[in-house]
């Protein structure tokens, strides 16, 4: 594959996302910058509370409690930060689809799934009722559900949640997104489960040639599925890359620690290691590199001076004042091991 | 919507209900103190005139027989003859429920139409100062019994502003809804109450679940996520307050009915228990207890209709 000749469809530029009173905000996403190309898996990784999904949701304008966005979010070169609701209601669904983390509770329990998939089609499409019809159990065919056309009158909760899973993604992809928005979508799934939805989602990016933005806190997921990786931390970019540079050369001291705890080929009995302390509140963010309190190398002016995201290579960028010392140390941890 | 077997299985619910009841009705009224025979004849009557009386009613029978009898004559539309009015009970109460009924459902309308807007607009700004005051003024119609609030409607809006009549029922269906505004809306206001504060709870949970965001995130217009997924799913709690407020609502017309004089079934009862009209009141409470059956079954049928999960019966 070629990737230089794929053009970018989304840019992202110093996207801010906040809350609360203007003179006290509470920012959720901090100056995060990335860009997605046609056809391309990026991986958006970090723990609970590090402003992922109120990424992907500011870039669809549903933020929940409503924050304010800043930044530009340019969608095959045009802005969506300053359009209104009726004008993002074009992209939303149709051009960029969004699936969420809990099949259980993010399909409609009163509704057939019939409606919820065909709901979207009359949203975005000229397709009348037959043809929605013929469309919807398309879609559930082309997401593996078996004997589509018979379960197209079943509600929700008939199915387990694997298939559940899958009929979220079968709405999204009902009009033919050119991006979908996938918000850890195997986390509350089993882990055979996840593979098989994993595969699902990477098959049909390759199939459709849809760009996908994959939320997950699971590295091993990004691994397996992602072509591109970016690590958020505090609402912040800590860094990105390919996928197999990131994994195979992390950089940043928080990407480092994430590596580290995924369980690997080592003495039985080793304990697994795990970042000390937990993610800052918003409201106890430094004015420096978020990650400071919990950084192994990090020093007297992390705390104050935000480190900026710099370019390490090609398509690599690592936001660190002591990228050196954190290879340092986490090679010489591994080496104790 | 709901299978057949579903209803069925519903209906036939229906009838333990039905002969518990009448077997209430029966013991309750012959355990009330008084004497009907008493209460009929003329204050010289005789020890032997008296139970004359007795023996017409078929009081002198035993309990058992007597219920027999009770629940032969019911099955067959036979509710037995007023004392007090001296006609047939089926009658007098047949031709005072539909005054009931229109009352009743003009209140649980006006309820509707009250507590349905603001409780959106209340859930669209929570806490904000429009949530606020819409609570607050609410929560006064909570605390307030039905017959002060209707006093106070009669005071300002019948006899001094004289917008409304201070009683009856009038004649033509227009007339009929000018004479029982009042009575109407003082009903309302209470039961609009407790469904305003239901339906901005779930209202404001449904808004926040992930179905309404997956919804949003699809492009749908606004009207059909309020709809179809967040009003519909908010309802199926609020069915079920209104159902059972509806039936508190059936032994507030004995109040309601007596203090704006509407000539319903609710006035009625209160004139057969002061009358110890025993075969009227026997009559009255078997008709209560089926409206309200009625209402608590079109809860269930609208509930599993709203909501597949509930169909599985």
């Amino acid at each position: 594959m070629n990737e230089i000749e794929k053009e970018t469809v989304l840019d992202v530029r110093r996207l801010r996302t906040e809350f609360g009173l203007a003179e006290r905000p509470l920012v959720a996403v901090d100056d995060v910058s990335f860009q997605v190309k046609a056809g391309e898996i990026l991986g958006l990784v970090g723990e609970s509370g590090s402003g992922k999904s109120i990424t992907l949701r500011s870039i669809l304008g549903i933020v929940r409690p409503r924050g304010r966005v800043h930044g530009e979010i340019l969608w095959k070169g045009r802005d969506l930060v300053p359009l209104g609701e009726a004008a993002l209601r074009r992209v939303r669904g149709r051009e960029i689809a969004m699936i969420f983390q809990e099949p259980m509770s993010s399909l409609n329990p009163l509704l057939t799934v019939g409606l919820q998939i065909s709901e979207n089609l009359a949203a975005h499409t000229d397709l009348d009722a037959k043809a929605r019809k013929a469309r919807a159990i398309e879609l559930m065919d082309m997401v593996g559900i078996p004997a589509a056309r018979d379960r197209l009158s079943d509600y929700p909760h008939e199915f387990s949640g694997g298939m559940r899973q899958r009929v979220m993604i079968a709405i999204a992809l009902a009009s033919n997104p050119k991006l979908l928005l996938a918000d850890e979508p195997t986390t509350a799934l089993d882990v055979t489960i996840q593979d098989q939805i994993l595969r699902l989602i990477q098959a049909l990016s390759r199939d459709l040639g849809m760009a996908v933005i994959l939320v997950t806190h699971d590295m091993g997921v990004v691994a397996g599925t992602c072509d591109r990786v970016a690590v958020m931390y505090g609402g912040r970019l800590c860094e990105t890359g390919p996928t197999a540079d990131v994994i195979g050369d992390a950089r940043h001291p928080y990407s480092l620690g994430l590596l580290r705890s995924i369980p690997r080929n080592v003495a039985p009995r080793t304990p697994l290691y795990s970042i000390p302390g937990a993610p800052p509140s918003l409201d106890a963010l430094p004015a420096g590199c978020a990650f400071t309190a919990r950084c192994p190398v990090a020093g007297p002016e992390c705390r104050d001076v935000r480190p900026r995201l710099d370019s390490t290579g090609p398509q690599r960028q690592v936001a660190c004042h002591h990228r050196e010392q954190a290879l340092v140390h986490f090679s010489a941890q591994e080496a104790a091991q | 919507m709901p299978s057949l077997s579903y209803l069925f299985a519903r209906l036939l619910q229906i009838i333990p209900t039905f002969l518990l009841v009448m077997v209430f009705i029966f013991l309750l009224v012959r355990l009330l103190p008084g004497d009907p025979a008493i209460a009929m004849a003329e204050a010289k009557a005789t020890d032997a005139q008296l139970e004359q009386i007795r023996h017409n009613l078929g009081l002198d029978q035993p309990l058992p027989i007597q219920f027999l009898v009770f629940v032969k004559n019911t099955l067959t539309g036979d509710l037995g003859r007023s004392i007090m009015l001296k006609a047939p009970v089926t009658e007098i109460i047949l031709a005072r429920l539909p005054t009931t009924i229109f009352l009743g459902l003009y209140s649980v309308l006006l309820a509707i139409c009250l507590a349905g807007p603001l409780a959106f607009l209340a859930a669209s700004r929570v806490n904000r100062p429009v949530d606020v005051a819409i609570r607050s003024v609410f929560q006064v119609g909570l605390s307030m019994p039905v017959f002060y609030i209707g006093l106070l409607l009669l005071t300002v809006l019948a006899a001094q502003l004289r917008w409304f009549p201070v009683g009856g029922y009038g004649k033509t269906f227009l007339d009929n809804l000018h004479h029982l505004m009042l009575p109407a809306l003082s009903v309302a206001l209470y039961t609009s109450a407790i469904i305003l504060r239901n339906l901005r709870a779930s209202l404001i949970e449904v808004l926040d679940a992930d179905y309404v965001q997956f919804a949003r995130a699809k492009g749908l217009s606004r009207r059909i996520v309020m709809t179809r997924h967040v009003l519909r799913n908010a309802l199926v709690s609020t069915v079920t307050l209104l159902g059972l407020s509806i039936g508190n609502l059936m032994s507030g017309t004995l109040v309601t009915e007596t203090v704006f004089a509407v000539p319903g079934v609710g006035r009625l009862m209160l004139e057969a228990i002061f009358a110890r009209d025993y075969p009227l009141i026997q009559g009255l409470t078997l008709t209560f207890a089926v409206l309200v059956s009625v209402v608590f079954l079109m809860t269930d049928i609208v509930q599993s209709w709203l909501d597949p999960r509930l169909r599985q019966s």
